[in-house]
């Protein structure tokens, strides 16, 4: 068997192209997914069960079911969803691209939500009650003291969460969406290529992950706290 | 949920057997991955922590091979690539193996060495954790290098990454659900023919999130028992150290 590298050449701009939509997805899962994780995270600490235990059974759920159906239910649900939610009384068809969004925010939320718990279960509780006399508000004192400490503590966790994001986002193949792989596959399939295609995103993803892997070991050292 | 005492459109059953016939296959491919994951990921656990050789630098080169490589990237390698890297005859052999071997074997190597990779990191972390003085006390009472790591360190380790490994335990599972992209019919492609074949997406999907629920909880059961069953007087919490 030879490798045909012209063949790689050519297929290299719409490579690129799917590789960008890999990276929106993994850019919005980040922020939707640590935004909403935090979230749930403050919710599962609150004192009042009804607050605490959705959140607590949300987490659960989402982290004991595979991605591949959550892509699902929410390919089919968003649209049912939309069209209740506009009244319209039938499912609107909606793109690819918004399914896949929705479906790794609300996946990954429960992932960052689980790290960022950890770290406010990291902070020592001393911190939780000289807020409490400095007469901070809950809100001020989540966003201005808790929440900064929390994140920094366990920041190489969530950087290593979302290497794990950016590989999960090939996933939507099953949706058949234009993500690295899903570019690399369709060419493929029109070409007769597999070998050559799938060598070349799998080193693509090597490259990426390992250089990023690399970078939060380096982090890891300098981000820890100088006294400890 | 009377979906499930329905017949299938093949007349052969009702739903309820597709449903236990995509449980059967993601619990063989678990269970079968597993067990070459926890041999895998020991052999290549222990060779990292070797103090001189090639083996820890291959140990590695593998642990960041595996884990920076999307898993079904990996799946499409050992089930269309690596025919047309062997030899014809071999790969022929392998492309007409009868269906469901087809993508069940491919999935189960890849779904193996893939945990395996994790497990190695583990199975490192724990055998780093124990003190230096284990390895000078072994070797001062004549252990030769296996006896030392198989009756003295990896006894240890392993208790030290129980809960890791309980959570990678629970993990397999959902992985598996990836063979559905290679053609293995297991629990996510068997409601996703539910769905195709009746339109009634909420029970076909529904039914399959409790089956997942229920597989996660019972991991956790039998994970957490062993880790009882396991813990030794000294290491158990509130316990007075003698």
């Amino acid at each position: 068997m030879m490798v045909d590298l012209s063949a790689i050449a050519a297929a290299l701009p719409y490579l690129l192209q799917g590789l960008w939509f890999t990276v929106q997805i993994t850019l919005v899962g980040v922020t939707g997914g640590i935004v909403f994780g935090s979230l749930i995270a403050v919710a599962r600490l609150s004192p009042n069960r009804l607050i605490s235990m959705p959140a607590t059974a949300y987490v659960n759920l989402m982290r004991s079911i595979p991605l591949i159906l959550v892509i699902f239910w929410v390919f089919f649900l968003v649209p049912w969803a939309i069209g209740w939610l506009t009244r319209s009384g039938r499912p609107v068809a909606v793109g690819a691209s918004l399914t896949i969004f929705v479906t790794f925010v609300l996946f990954e939320a429960a992932y960052y939500a689980e790290i960022v718990r950890a770290g406010f279960r990291s902070i020592s509780p001393g911190q939780y009650s000289a807020c409490d006399a400095l007469g901070l508000s809950k809100f001020h004192a989540y966003i201005y003291i808790l929440f900064p400490q929390a994140i920094r503590n366990v920041l190489p966790i969530l950087l290593t969460q979302t290497i794990v994001l950016f590989q999960d986002t090939s996933l939507v193949y099953v949706i058949s969406a234009t993500d690295l792989l899903g570019a690399a596959t369709k060419i493929a399939q029109r070409d007769g290529r597999l070998v050559e295609m799938y060598l070349t995103v799998g080193i693509i993803y090597f490259v990426l992950c390992y250089a990023a892997s690399q970078l939060v070991k380096e982090l890891q050292g300098r981000f820890a706290y100088g006294g400890r | 949920m009377s979906l499930l005492f329905e017949p299938t459109p093949d007349g052969a059953g009702r739903y309820l057997d597709w449903i236990f016939s995509g449980l059967g296959w993601t619990l063989s491919l678990a269970l079968g991955a597993w067990a070459i994951a926890l041999v895998v990921g020991t052999l290549v656990g222990v060779a990292r922590t070797l103090p001189d050789g090639i083996l820890p630098g291959m140990g590695r080169a593998y642990v960041e091979v595996f884990r920076n490589i999307p898993l079904l990237v990996q799946m499409f390698f050992w089930y269309f690539i690596l025919p047309e890297l062997l030899p014809v005859g071999l790969g022929m052999a392998i492309k007409q193996m009868d269906p469901p071997w087809g993508s069940f074997v491919p999935a189960l190597i890849c779904l193996g060495l893939f945990t395996a990779a994790r497990i190695a990191e583990q199975v490192r972390a724990g055998l780093q954790a124990l003190p230096r003085g284990q390895i000078q006390a072994a070797s001062a009472l004549g252990f030769g290098r296996a006896g030392m790591y198989r009756l003295i360190l990896l006894p240890q380790a392993f208790r030290i990454i129980l809960p890791t490994l309980t959570n990678e335990f629970m993990t397999i599972f959902k992985n598996t659900s990836v063979a559905l992209t290679i053609g293995l019919v297991e629990l996510t492609a068997t409601a996703r023919e539910i769905n195709e074949n009746t339109f009634r997406t909420f029970e076909a999907f529904g039914v399959v999130t409790i089956v997942y629920l229920a597989i996660a909880l019972i991991a956790w059961q039998v994970m957490h028992r062993i880790e009882r069953a396991m813990q030794l007087p000294s290491m158990a919490s509130g316990s007075a150290r003698p």
